[in-house]
């Protein structure tokens, strides 16, 4: 009986094995009932995919009682991080700019399921939980928060700072649309080296307008590099609607002759489906616009409400319509993968996960004072220690410590 | 000053670049035993000869814009990871020669001929270079990299250090920069001083065939990104270069002319203005050590302290700005470091705070001239 439950409970098959394991949760025996079946299903998306010069995929998506279930634990987990998020900075533990994700999830996780570890994304301040998706360890992404040594960074980096390179996630970036030629530039590597591999571009509604996307999109196409562009559009840039910024806020459209599909960003079995379909897109023909029509429910960052340019009544309709998580919660229980209060207990046992990561994030401490001087170059050239007349350029006071220490 | 004077002995023996890789073999030659003189010996050529006569073989004349494009060749040769981005280098040549017949011999995706994009082309170097390549992103002026500035200095100089050590970008920025002839305002730009600041950079001035080809390789080599200043005017200097393949410190100047009296310190084509000033200083009866700094970020203060503990006296003759420019900050270098060797004030000759004009006799007056170096050494040596 117990090796029943527990071969139900490994998550690793060989089709999915490609695809690495998603987030850890340590399942407790009591969610006996919960399916583990990898048999197929479909699903129709929430709506058919609108396109911009390319025949859309179809809206009927195949997945499987254990996707549903790794995606509604995967959404939860990220929903309750950024939560915990929001917490610690009003507890003034992170500090600076944090721009939380919850709503958007969906976009996340379904990329994450039709891709591979060895595929790149790439996104730009708003990337908790593409860190997270990407296998980042939850007691380092806490860290960085608080800026402590055993921060994904070091803690050299914060918020806008995470990035994941063995699981090819490019990061964290702050400046609006800097990171889509980075991206066109990691394509460039993968067609360069023939890897067969694409690369995921992520940026918003408000970067949309950014000259160097146009830039790198033609450059993409021109030399048919394997990017899919994902305009993760919450409409709103900060505190601007999309229609007070872009005279033509249909994203997807944008690229010309580039082609684009407009996505549900909140149906995540939507989001894989065209993520999939972007990925086979590109290997053959080159760029695509993906927009992923998505809703933040927090303001653009800690530092803004987040409700004088829009209703309360708008983000308290679109939790009860569109949630990502209950989307998915609807399909489980509809298919009777498992029952509600199994669901429950998932999301307690998540909670309790979270409250551990961050507990044992707050017994990192500071990182070491000689950790502002390491990684401004590799190899620290230009600032060692065993070369003082390159040290003392940065004052007399640490030069004199530093001769101090080489002549003791 | 307490702290400096404890510091006096302070200048170490070993010579900055040991543990390196950049250095090989044929490496880092300093002055030559022959051209090094005593009193009234000249340089007789504006460059050391140090090249020639250090290399085994005859060595090879050529331009220094072909000892860029051998440097090019033979990096991409040695490793396919090299590869050029910039406008008009593939097909057409590059506006100044230096990847010309590279397109043939690489084909289009080594060395891609991008559209006038500097930002996103930049852009695309940093990513290209975080997944394992090593770009060189030439402007086809310095002065477009501007355009470029917030992917060199974010991106470029910034992701080594907020990703925590686990990105690279060995990328190289090259291109001319400097006054030219006549070229206009904003051809003729000289931005070693906007770099100088972004952390994570290396900048050098090359200013020699042999420097050039030397320090080209090496910021190939480099896991840092590195700007390589080139200049306009220096391009068709002619030189005899080593056969054998050698591979110069990033981080190393170069003695070009030893001397008692007085340290010159300059860089790229303020090098030639200072070599013809040395011709009359010598005349006149003056020995000034020249020294090519050429890595502008970071200072080689250990061949810059030795030279200052013998002469005491330092010039310093750059083409960039007044304001914040490279001969601030190596000012205040030397001051921090070097305080109670002096027996004069630091003097700094630099160009004008403005944009270059176009008439001849105005840009002229842009620039520093030897006339004024050899004014400046001669006040300097009351």
């Amino acid at each position: 009986m117990a090796a029943a439950i527990l071969r139900r409970l490994t998550v690793l098959t060989p089709a999915a094995s490609r695809r690495v394991a998603p987030l850890p949760l340590p399942l407790p025996l009591l969610a006996r009932g919960i399916s583990d079946s990898t048999d197929a299903i479909t699903v129709e998306t929430s709506a058919p995919f609108k396109s911009h010069i390319v025949d859309p995929p179809s809206r009927s998506a195949t997945t499987s009682a254990r996707e549903l279930l790794s995606f509604f634990r995967d959404m939860s987990l990220m929903r309750r991080a950024e939560i915990a998020a929001d917490s610690l900075y009003k507890a003034k533990l992170i500090r600076g700019f944090c721009h939380l994700y919850d709503g958007q999830e969906a976009v996340a996780v379904g990329m994450e399921a039709a891709v591979t570890r060895a595929d790149a994304i790439i996104t730009a301040y708003r990337d908790h939980c593409a860190y997270l998706a990407r296998g980042g360890d939850l007691v380092a992404a806490f860290a960085e928060l608080m800026g402590r040594r055993d921060g994904c960074s070091r803690g050299k980096g914060g918020s806008m700072h995470f990035y994941k390179r063995d699981a090819n996630f490019f990061g964290g970036h702050g400046i609006v649309g800097a990171q889509v030629p980075l991206g066109c530039g990691i394509a460039f590597a993968q067609r360069y080296r023939k890897e067969g591999t694409v690369t995921f571009d992520l940026y918003g509604d408000g970067a949309a307008n950014q000259g160097q996307l146009f830039e790198a999109l033609n450059m993409a196409a021109l030399w048919k590099l394997p990017v899919i562009l994902v305009c993760e559009n919450n409409h709103y840039g900060m505190g601007t609607a999309e229609w007070r910024a872009s005279k033509s806020p249909a994203y997807y459209k944008r690229g010309d002759y580039v082609p684009g599909l407009k996505v549900d960003g909140m149906d995540v079995l939507a989001v894989k489906q065209a993520c999939k379909f972007a990925k086979d897109h590109v290997l053959e023909n080159g760029p695509i616009i993906l927009e992923m029509d998505t809703y933040r429910y927090h303001g653009h960052s800690m530092s803004d409400p987040g409700s004088t340019y829009r209703t309360r009544g708008e983000i308290a309709g679109i939790r009860q319509e569109r949630d990502p998580i209950e989307r998915v919660r609807k399909l489980i229980l509809a298919h009777d993968f498992a029952t509600a209060q199994e669901l429950k207990d998932m999301e307690k046992e998540i909670r309790k996960q979270v409250d551990a990561a961050i507990a044992k994030a707050k017994e990192s401490p500071m990182p070491d004072p000689s950790e502002l001087f390491t990684n401004v170059y590799v190899n620290d050239c230009g600032l060692e220690v065993s070369r003082p007349h390159l040290v003392l350029r940065i004052g007399p006071r640490i030069a004199e410590l530093e001769w101090a220490k080489m002549n003791k | 000053m307490a702290t400096a004077s404890s510091l006096r002995a302070a200048v170490p023996a070993t010579a900055p670049c040991a543990g390196l890789r950049s250095t090989s073999a044929a490496s880092s030659v300093r002055v030559a035993p022959a051209a090094r003189g005593g009193r009234g010996r000249l340089v007789a050529k504006a460059d050391a000869p140090s090249s020639a006569t250090a290399s085994k073989s005859d060595g090879h004349e050529l331009l220094l814009f072909e000892a860029l494009r051998e440097a090019l060749i033979e990096e991409m040769k040695l490793d396919p990871t090299v590869c050029v981005f910039g406008e008009d280098v593939g097909h057409y040549g590059g506006s100044y020669k230096v990847t010309k017949g590279l397109a043939d011999m690489f084909g289009d995706l080594r060395v891609l001929d991008t559209p006038i994009a500097e930002n996103s082309f930049t852009g695309m170097g940093v990513g290209a270079g975080m997944k394992g390549l090593r770009p060189v992103v030439e402007g086809m002026n310095m002065g477009f990299l501007l355009l470029a500035y917030n992917q060199i200095s974010n991106n470029c100089g910034m992701l080594h250090y907020t990703s925590g050590g686990q990105f690279k970008i060995p990328l190289v920025i090259r291109g001319p920069g400097g006054v030219g002839r006549q070229l206009g305002a904003e051809h003729s730009q000289r931005l070693e001083s906007y770099f100088q600041s972004i952390p994570g950079l290396q900048m050098v001035a090359c200013s020699t065939p042999y420097n050039a080809k030397g320090l080209m390789k090496a910021a190939i080599r480099s896991e840092n990104p590195v700007v390589l200043f080139e200049h306009v005017l220096l391009y068709n200097l002619k030189e005899k270069i080593p056969d054998e393949e050698y591979v110069l410190c990033l981080e190393e100047a170069e003695m070009v002319r030893p001397g008692e009296h007085v340290t010159i310190l300059t860089y790229s084509r303020m090098r030639y203005h200072v070599m013809q000033a040395a011709k009359t200083l010598v005349n006149k009866g003056y020995d000034p050590e020249v020294i090519d700094i050429r890595s502008l970020k970071p200072f080689d203060l250990h061949t810059i302290g030795n030279s200052i503990k013998k002469t005491h006296r330092v010039l310093i003759v750059e083409e960039c700005m007044r304001t914040g420019g490279i001969g601030a900050s190596l000012r205040s270098a030397i001051i921090d470091n070097f305080w109670d060797y002096l027996d004069a004030p630091i003097m700094c000759l630099s160009s004008q705070d403005v944009p270059t004009p176009y008439a001849s006799t105005l840009e002229d007056a842009t620039v520093v001239q030897p006339a004024q170096i050899v004014a400046a050494v001669e006040q300097i040596c009351q």
